[in-house]
């Protein structure tokens, strides 16, 4: 008969390995815009003039303000973590909150931006920009693909990031199963080994389920710990995609 | 022992320690993945079989034989989608690489157990979604597996639909490279330091770094398309100041490392098979484990070679001649250490090993009709003929999906629990290698005649040759159906397999056959290298 | 139960740290937002991304721990973009030895 020692769920923590799963999947991403970033890298060699030109035409400062938001909100994850790793939960959920807040007028401002470009009829293929040169047409094909993906993937990290703070939110918890025969009853202990509560379990009993709400569990912490930093890995790649995409696409004019 | 007894009889193991299809398809024990790849990747091979046996058919006469040239276009997209996308990338890592590398490396599974569920899923809707665009839009894509613009962006087919299928299989491919990357790091039992690793472990090391960098190169391409057809990019478009060119880079800047995925793994199976046969350890061990790091390093050096006659500069036509040339050292390193394993050992002759050293010979004549194209004059001379067509099923075919075929028959008693007829695997043998040549070298000599490949028709100086060539399909279609039934009704009817029916010396030897559900009752310690043979009495 | 091959011991940066670096940020900010509007002519591009490298070398290494992680990070990082790196380097001698040259 299984003892109770393998009658526990096998339980295999490795943050070490989740985080290099995490930077793997960061390396796929950087790949992957690899690639568009090599398009633009090529075309830019060819049409030199145009690019600069069609450049001009992008606002630089809505540009600057919001890689100002991003530099930010990559300050206020990574204060979200350091304050978590000082047992400080509720400062750690306002900090995700501002950094998704950031994340949202990050948005609101690209939004801003296409919609003037769009309401003067310049996006890919229109009749109006058909009339312009190949390169800025060029241009702003890898515009709206590049940064169109870059918001995709920020719109990702809010939703990351909003799961991240309400898991931070809630009370820390352990939820236990343990398969048990028939007839068994459970009982609570305190420290000298006296019953607070102790209740038989009905007939038909295979498994008992509790949940142990603890803000010194250790073991969630730390469970919790390296996803809130796998989270902001995610955040802080974001925020480096726009580093980049910032002065290829504003600032060389 | 009982021949009736069936797998339920069994002492508990990861068969038959749960029952029920729920209990298989939301399974995370890698072994029961495996599986589950094992059934998807068959069932989708001989649908890739099945168009190929179609298109053969048409070749057979002149003119027009069952079809349409449009309907022929469409095929020779979908055998080449299928094959590559469904069967060969996914191939061994998906289903020997998932099922053997947690236990070759005395771990009890891989790093995220339920990432690797995940990945079959994403396999699964990628297959559905690519299924799909049979029957919807403009009908089955016409463009070739490569999808080159400006046709890709112009053709009225279901090219995006098949487009975003390939795009979801890629990420059932990041997800498997991603999770072995993390298990050969963070999971190796205690004392197995990396040199201490199976080969086996090492080709899948270096196949998961291709699968998880180059991956993204094509699911960036691939969106790409997407976004041409639908928002009229135009960034491939001449007339838009797009360049065609550029489509092809970013496409064989993934879908050549994508040919080491396909090689690199069955490799690996090669260099797990000989050392068992043979009763010694591979030769060059270190040498073996950096030639698989190199090839895929290597490999995403020379991706241009496939556009030598696209229009691209002639110093990067030289340059990538010459760095393709380089990527045959670490190949040929591989053979010649295999041969090495060979020479001198106590060598026992088996269907594994057979199909092992069919592996050499096919992959060797593949990899000689490579160089023939890496180099420049001949390359503009077989370019985009049978010859291409022939050397990369030679190394597919005849490398890849063979070293599968060993690696089932080396690892089936392993994972079933079962032995097959030895004598019927040396009869699909002789059937598959008798079909394979007559089919693919025939190719060789067509196209070198200057017979163009994804023609629907020929003149009539290349019919002998496309006879000859349908049937020797035929032959080698009987040799692929005689191989599956053979194992097939091994699963009920076969004789109980030993925990070591080959006298291996590798962890996966060291547990029962079938495996059970945690692979070992107690993590080994290792203390040794991988292939060290007890001398005198074999196993 | 918890296995063996737990988190190393970190070393938390204070929150003044993180204040420093976001600072330095801004400021590396505030100078590609100036060099761009120097005229440096064909130096602006190399600059522009130079301090674009800078900016993430320091987001790495801070914000995302690299400097404090386990070597085996920095290599892996290194693996991918030098993997990055080849592809370019080798698409641009196509591009760059074409005849004609660019457009304009």
């Amino acid at each position: 008969m299984s003892s109770a020692a393998t009658a526990m769920p096998h339980v295999h923590r490795d943050p070490k390995g989740a985080k290099i799963g995490m930077w793997l999947f960061l390396f796929t991403e950087l790949l992957l815009f690899g690639g568009l970033f090599l398009l633009y890298a090529v075309y830019r060699y060819r049409y030199p003039a145009d690019f600069h030109y069609a450049a001009t035409h992008l606002d630089t400062f809505l540009g600057t303000v919001n890689t100002l938001i991003l530099l930010t909100s990559s300050l206020t994850m990574a204060l979200s973590i350091a304050t978590f790793q000082q047992r400080k939960r509720k400062l750690s959920a306002w900090f995700l909150v501002i950094t998704i807040v950031f994340g949202f007028i990050f948005l609101i401002n690209k939004y801003i931006e296409w919609s003037t470009k769009i309401h003067h009829h310049i996006y890919p293929n229109s009749p109006e920009l058909v009339q312009h040169t190949p390169g800025e047409n060029i241009f702003y094909s890898l515009y709206y693909a590049m940064t169109g993906l870059h918001g995709l993937h920020v719109i990702i990290g809010i939703i990351l990031l909003t799961v991240m703070c309400v898991l931070v939110a809630r009370k820390p918890r352990r939820h236990v199963r343990v398969p048990r025969g028939e007839g068994a009853a459970l009982a609570l202990l305190d420290n000298s080994g006296s019953p607070i509560l102790e209740e038989s379990l009905g007939s038909g009993v295979t498994e008992v389920g509790f949940t142990l709400f603890d803000e010194t569990d250790e073991e969630t912490r730390e469970s919790m710990l390296i996803k809130l930093e796998n989270a902001g890995l995610y955040w802080h790649l974001i925020d480096i995609i726009w580093i980049f995409l910032f002065p290829l696409f504003y600032l060389i004019t | 022992m009982a021949e009736s007894a069936t797998l339920a009889a069994q002492p508990a193991n990861y068969l038959n320690w749960k029952k029920g299809i729920a209990s298989w398809i939301f399974s995370t024990d890698h072994k029961r993945i495996g599986m589950l790849y094992l059934m998807a990747i068959v069932s989708f091979f001989f649908v890739g079989v099945t168009l190929g046996f179609f298109m053969r058919i048409e070749q057979m006469t002149m003119g027009k034989t069952l079809m349409s040239a449009q309907t022929y276009n469409a095929l020779f997209t979908l055998h080449g989608v299928i094959m590559i996308f469904l069967f060969i990338i996914p191939g061994i890592p998906a289903i020997l690489g998932n099922f053997f590398l947690p236990i070759l490396i005395g771990a009890r599974d891989v790093a995220f157990p339920r990432l690797n569920l995940l990945s079959w899923w994403v396999y699964m809707a990628g297959a559905v979604l690519a299924v799909t665009a049979l029957f919807t839009g403009g009908g089955p894509p016409d463009t070739g597996w490569t999808f080159y613009a400006p046709y890709s962006i112009r053709t009225g087919t279901n090219v995006t639909l098949a487009v975003f299928a390939a795009f979801v299989l890629g990420f059932s491919s990041i997800l498997t490279g991603l999770n072995f990357i993390t298990t050969i790091h963070r999971l190796r039992a205690p004392g197995m330091t990396w040199f201490r690793m199976p080969l086996f472990v090492w080709a899948h090391y270096a196949t998961a770094w291709i699968q998880l960098l180059a991956t993204p190169i094509l699911g960036i391409t691939l969106l790409l398309v997407i976004m041409e057809r639908i928002f009229n990019l135009g960034l491939f478009d001449p007339s838009r100041g797009g360049d065609p060119v550029l489509y092809q880079h970013l496409f064989w800047i993934y879908s050549h490392p994508a040919v080491y995925i396909m090689i690199l793994p069955a490799m690996g199976v090669i260099t797990e098979i000989l050392p068992t046969a043979a009763k010694k350890p591979a030769f060059g061990y270190k040498a073996i484990a950096f030639s698989s790091l190199t090839i895929a390093f290597v490999g995403y050096l020379v991706w241009a070679h496939h556009m030598f006659v696209s229009g691209i500069s002639d110093t990067a036509a030289w340059i990538f001649s010459l760095l393709t040339f380089l990527v045959a050292i670490p190949s040929a390193i591989k053979v010649f250490n295999w041969t090495a394993t060979l020479y001198k050992g106590s060598i026992t002759f088996s269907p594994p090993l057979l199909y092992a050293l069919t592996f050499i010979f096919l992959f060797s004549i593949g990899g000689l009709t490579g160089l023939v194209q890496g180099a420049l004059l001949t390359d503009v001379h077989v370019h985009d003929t049978y010859f291409v067509v022939g050397h990369f099923h030679y190394v597919m075919f005849g490398g890849t999906a063979f070293g599968l075929l060993a690696g089932l028959l080396y690892w089936f008693p392993k994972m079933t629990g079962r032995m097959y007829s030895f004598k019927r695997s040396y009869v699909a043998w002789f059937f598959l290698f008798l079909g394979f040549n007559t089919l693919y070298f025939t190719m060789l000599v067509l196209g070198w005649e200057g017979m163009p490949r994804r023609y629907y028709d020929h003149v009539p100086e290349f019919h002998s040759g496309h006879v000859i060539a349908t049937v020797g399909s035929w032959i080698l279609i009987l040799g692929l159906v005689l191989y599956a039934w053979n194992l097939f009704r091994s699963l009920k009817r076969g004789e109980p397999a030993p925990a070591n029916p080959w006298g291996g010396v590798t962890l996966e030897w060291t547990i029962p056959s079938p495996p059970p559900h945690e692979n070992f009752e107690e993590i080994p310690t290792i203390t040794g290298g991988p292939y060290e043979f007890p001398t005198g009495e074999p196993a | 139960m918890k296995t063996g091959g737990g988190m190393e011991k970190q070393e938390t940066l204070s929150y003044g740290t993180y204040i420093m670096v976001w600072l330095a940020l801004l400021v590396f900010t505030g100078l590609t937002v100036t060099a761009a509007g120097l005229h440096l002519g064909s130096v602006s591009i190399a600059t522009a991304i130079a301090i674009a490298a800078l900016k993430s070398t320091i987001v790495l290494f801070f914000f995302m721990h690299l400097k404090y992680d386990d070597p085996v990070f920095k290599v892996m990082l290194m693996v991918a973009i030098l993997t990055l790196t080849v592809i370019m380097v080798l698409t641009f001698v196509d591009v760059l030895f074409l005849p004609g040259g660019p457009a304009q």
